[in-house]
């Protein structure tokens, strides 16, 4: 079967006045139908912008140099801009971090959601309205109908962030880029929210990308977990390898750092050093200086290992269970 | 400024006149040397639109940083009143007060002040209410140091960035509005040549050949104008915060 | 909403009420009209019978009590230079000001909005450069100098249209407008274009950087994401949110441009009402000027009123409610 998504050496640039910038560097790892990938890195480190490469969308100054981006095995980037369009909402979908800013202010949400059922399927705004609705019960949000009428304001944080989920799931994408969706909301909000998500992945069979921060997020959630490093992928795997036995330093020290993940009591190490600055990275390894397994070899590229479905981009990786 | 000689009137741009002169841009109705004339219009537009600004200027600053500093009822009322001005056009402001006036030059930089003084005052009350909830004016408050010296020496600083480039434009626009008054009749007299009552004589020529006598002092105002802008322009990008970003 | 309009009528009222007491002290402290009116070699017994005329020998107070009681009954004097009422004087005007100022204001949005979203929208393009540095000439660039070069290319030079006036008037659904004759239009559009320019530039700045802004939200690209093409996210998305600082402006000015057309009137020679206040104030006229004031406060006070309940109706965020 093919996958829902498959992401094959993906390269996104930025060309501004202070440097060349690779934010996305070489990036591949696929998502299969039904299942939730957690994309977790630092801040900075690149997960947005393959977000936005994966959908086309990546803004001046900056544009994909180079891979492939394949959905249900089509591949986006060699679509005419038209083309790909069309496939954007509905065969992938994308919701933000920050459920305050992704609904236009001014405009109810049912007309911001039938516009966005209109463009890819051609009905009344009656019909585009009561499809709006069902998706929104979909997502838990009670007396749709209502809501439908409302302008964003009126709704709580975690209400619009189902609102943009429920507008991602209008025409049932293979896949949905979900961008840090939870953090702008609180814990319990949050939890309901991942439940949901879990549920439609399960029962829908979308590919989901969860992008975070937050490994304690997505060691629950997840199927299978990237780990992201100066916009490359430094280790990848089902997300109960790369927890429980991780083999990059850099993922070692992501997880040293997570209390959940943790022994209780103990002292929660933070990994020394600051996030890189993509303008001028160090050779070889980008993760040398702050590494505290980096020798002399790590000044070359790290080769890529792979051990069954794990793999990691390392010299001296630590030992496979 | 070259003698006046009536038999030199109308002269073209580029003739020798009377007095073996040559007459760049040409002269007017009564003989007068344009390019002299102009240059000594735009003398005069210069000492309006710098004084009437730098008289704005101050008194936007006092009214915008008390209303800030003091707060409540005194901010208030200020505030109010500003506002109501600047919902006024300029010129209509500038026009009513030139007719109670009268004609002169200290009359216009009077009315250009009560005019343009509102649009300082608004921007330094801005600026100057994000300063005041910042921790160093609080400071400075509660020490004994007099209120004008809390006022100039501590909030002025930080609002000025703001401040000078609403001043460029306003220069401008002040020369603009002193040069519209001027045509419209209302503003200098022939006798004390502005540009604007150099373009207005000109205007009654229009239907005729003579081009010069309103063209070339136009043209002047427009390039002192418009580059006044940019320079405004350039100085907003170069404080602009966001810039270096 | 019923409140707010009762509250902001009754302030309304205060205003003009306000400014009423304003234009008068300060219109009358000017100089004495009866020096400009009467011929110097009048007797005196004339001059003093004018000025009992026009009640000058009154105290202020009295005269502006007289004034407000003949405002209720309607009349707001008589000018002193056409010897006619005021009224008349200023309403036989007002149809060809608004004329000007309407077909200035329809030029200003119909050029200024589509160029302001173009620059916003390809703000690196050259066209978006061209446009911007011609909004700058639009407003720094005094009107009545362009107005004067318009005169003499379109008029004096290629002899195309008519230096000044305002063209035949004719009857349009029951309204005298010189805009339903080919004539009319030959005469206002040169003068319109002219009045148009400030505005336009105001507008086109104004809108491009509410669109660059605009361009760069979540929401749209969120839009984007859902798949919404570009033309559909500006026209439903991004313009109804760009049109509420446009729609505030736009109503600031429209008072401006109404001031403004006393420069194109004059430059234009334009029968309107700001030429009619350029003539009373070199020539004193006090009851026209006061009028033409008053009628300026009350237009303003209508536009602020109309802005406020439009800006209500595209911003949800925005209630109206009366009192605090
Ligand atoms: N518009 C831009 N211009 C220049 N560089 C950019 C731009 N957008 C992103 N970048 C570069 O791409 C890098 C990655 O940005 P990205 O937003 O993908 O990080 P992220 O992993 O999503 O971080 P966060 O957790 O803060 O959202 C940034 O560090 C920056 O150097
Ligand atoms: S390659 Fe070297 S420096 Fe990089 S993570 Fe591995 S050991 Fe550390
Ligand atoms: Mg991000």
């Amino acid at each position: 079967m093919t996958k829902a998504l498959d992401v094959r050496g993906l390269t996104t640039r930025f060309e501004t006045r202070s440097g060349d910038v690779t934010a996305v560097n070489n990036v591949s790892f696929s998502v299969e139908r039904g299942r939730i990938m957690g994309l977790v890195g630092e801040s900075g480190s690149g997960k947005s912008v393959t977000g936005f490469s994966i959908l086309g969308l990546v803004e001046e100054p900056g544009h994909i140099s180079g891979g492939e981006v394949l959905v249900e095995g089509q591949d986006l980037r060699a679509l005419k801009p038209e083309a790909l369009r069309k496939l954007r909402g509905s065969k992938v979908a994308m919701v933000f971090q920050d459920p305050m800013m992704t609904l236009n202010p001014v405009l109810r949400i049912g007309d911001q959601m039938a516009m966005a059922v209109r463009v890819h399927e051609n009905m009344s705004k009656r019909a585009a309205w009561e499809r709006a609705r069902e998706a929104l019960e979909i997502v838990g949000i009670p007396a749709a109908g209502e809501r439908l009428k409302a302008y964003p304001h009126q709704l709580s944080g975690g209400m619009r962030q189902r609102v943009a989920i429920a507008t991602a799931l209008l025409h049932r994408p293979a896949v949905i880029i979900a961008d840090e969706p939870t953090t702008a909301l609180d814990v319990s909000i949050q939890s309901q929210i991942l439940a949901e998500v879990r549920r439609l992945a399960d029962e829908t069979g979308t590919a989901i990308v969860w992008v975070t921060h937050d490994l304690a997020v997505i060691s629950s959630l997840a199927d299978d977990i990237c780990v992201m490093y100066a916009g490359r992928i430094v280790e990848r795997g089902t997300a109960e390898d790369v927890i429980a036995a991780p083999r990059h330093p850099y993922t070692v020290g992501l997880i040293g750092s997570v209390p959940s993940l943790h022994e209780p009591g103990a002292h929660l190490p933070q990994i020394p050093g600051s996030t890189p600055q993509l303008a001028n990275l160090p050779s070889g390894c980008p993760f040398r200086p702050r590494c505290p397994r980096a020798s002399d070899l790590c000044a070359t590229e790290p080769p890529l290992i792979e051990t069954g479905s794990h793999s990691v981009s390392c010299h001296r990786p630590m030992e496979a269970p | 400024m070259a003698k006046l000689d009536w038999m030199d009137a109308f002269l073209k741009p580029g003739t020798v006149g009377s007095g073996g002169y040559t007459h760049l841009l040409g002269t007017d109705n009564v003989g007068r040397d344009m390019l002299s004339a102009i240059f000594y219009g735009l003398r005069t537009s210069f000492i309006i639109g710098l004084s009437a600004g730098a008289l704005a200027l101050f008194v936007g600053i006092c009214i915008g940083l008390s209303a800030a500093y003091f707060g409540g009822r005194i901010e208030a009322f200020l505030m109010r009143i500003v506002d109501l001005q600047l919902s006024m056009p300029a010129i209509l402001l500038a026009l009513v007060l030139v007719a109670v006036l009268g004609q002169g030059v200290g009359q216009i930089i009077l009315a250009l002040v009560v005019a343009q003084y509102a649009y300082f005052a608004r921007t330094t009350h801005g600026a100057a209410t994000v300063e005041r909830s910042k921790d160093y004016i609080e400071a400075a408050r509660s020490t004994p140091l007099p209120t004008s010296r809390v006022l100039f020496r501590h909030l002025l600083p930080n609002v000025l960035p703001p401040l000078i480039v609403v001043a460029t434009v306003q220069v401008a626009s002040a020369i603009a509005l002193e040069a519209t008054l001027s045509f419209l009749g209302v503003g200098l007299p022939l006798t004390e040549p502005s540009l604007g009552s150099l373009i207005a004589n000109g205007f009654k020529y229009i239907h005729t050949d003579r081009y010069w006598l309103s063209i070339y002092p136009g043209l002047f105002l427009m390039v002192t104008v418009v580059t006044i802008n940019l320079v405004g322009d350039q100085v907003r990008t170069v404080l602009d915060p966001r810039r270096s970003r | 909403m019923l409140g707010f309009l009762v509250q902001r009528l009754l302030q309304a009222v205060v205003v003009i009420f306000a400014m009423s007491i304003i234009v008068f002290l300060g219109v009358y402290a000017i100089g004495n009209p009866i020096d400009v009116m009467i011929d110097p070699g009048a007797t005196q017994a004339i001059r003093q019978k004018l000025i009992e005329q026009y009640g000058l020998d009154q105290p202020l107070w009295q005269q502006y009590w007289t004034f407000l009681s003949n405002v209720v009954h309607g009349d707001l004097g008589t000018s002193m230079v056409y010897n006619v009422s005021v009224i008349k004087l200023v309403f036989s005007r007002l149809p060809a000001t608004v004329e000007l100022v309407f077909v200035a204001v329809m030029i200003a949005t119909l050029i200024g909005i589509p160029a302001g979203i173009y620059a916003g929208y390809r703000p690196n393009s050259l066209l978006a450069r061209a446009i911007m540095a011609l909004s700058v000439l639009g407003f720094s660039v005094p009107t009545f100098w362009i107005g004067m070069l318009l005169v003499m290319a379109f008029a004096v030079n290629l002899g195309w249209l008519p230096s000044g006036g305002r063209g035949d008037v004719s009857s349009f659904l029951g309204l005298r407008t010189s805009l339903a004759t080919v004539d009319g239009w030959r005469h206002v559009i040169m003068p319109a274009f002219n009045l148009s320019l400030f505005m336009m530039g105001l507008l086109i700045r104004l809108t491009r950087a509410g669109m660059v802004e605009a361009m760069q939200t979540d929401y749209v690209k969120f839009a984007r994401a859902q798949g919404l093409p570009d033309r559909q996210i500006v026209f439903s998305h991004v313009l109804r949110n760009i049109s509420i600082p446009i729609v505030t402006v736009f109503g600031l000015e429209l008072g401006s441009t109404l001031a403004f057309a006393v420069v194109t009137e004059s430059v234009f020679n334009w029968p309107g009402i700001g030429k009619l206040i350029i003539d009373s104030i070199l020539q004193l006229d006090r009851p026209v000027m006061v009028t033409y004031l008053i009628l300026v406060v009350i237009l303003f006070v209508l536009i602020n009123l109309v802005v406020d309940i439009v800006y209500a109706q595209l911003d949800p965020r925005v209630r109206l409610k009366g009192g605090k």
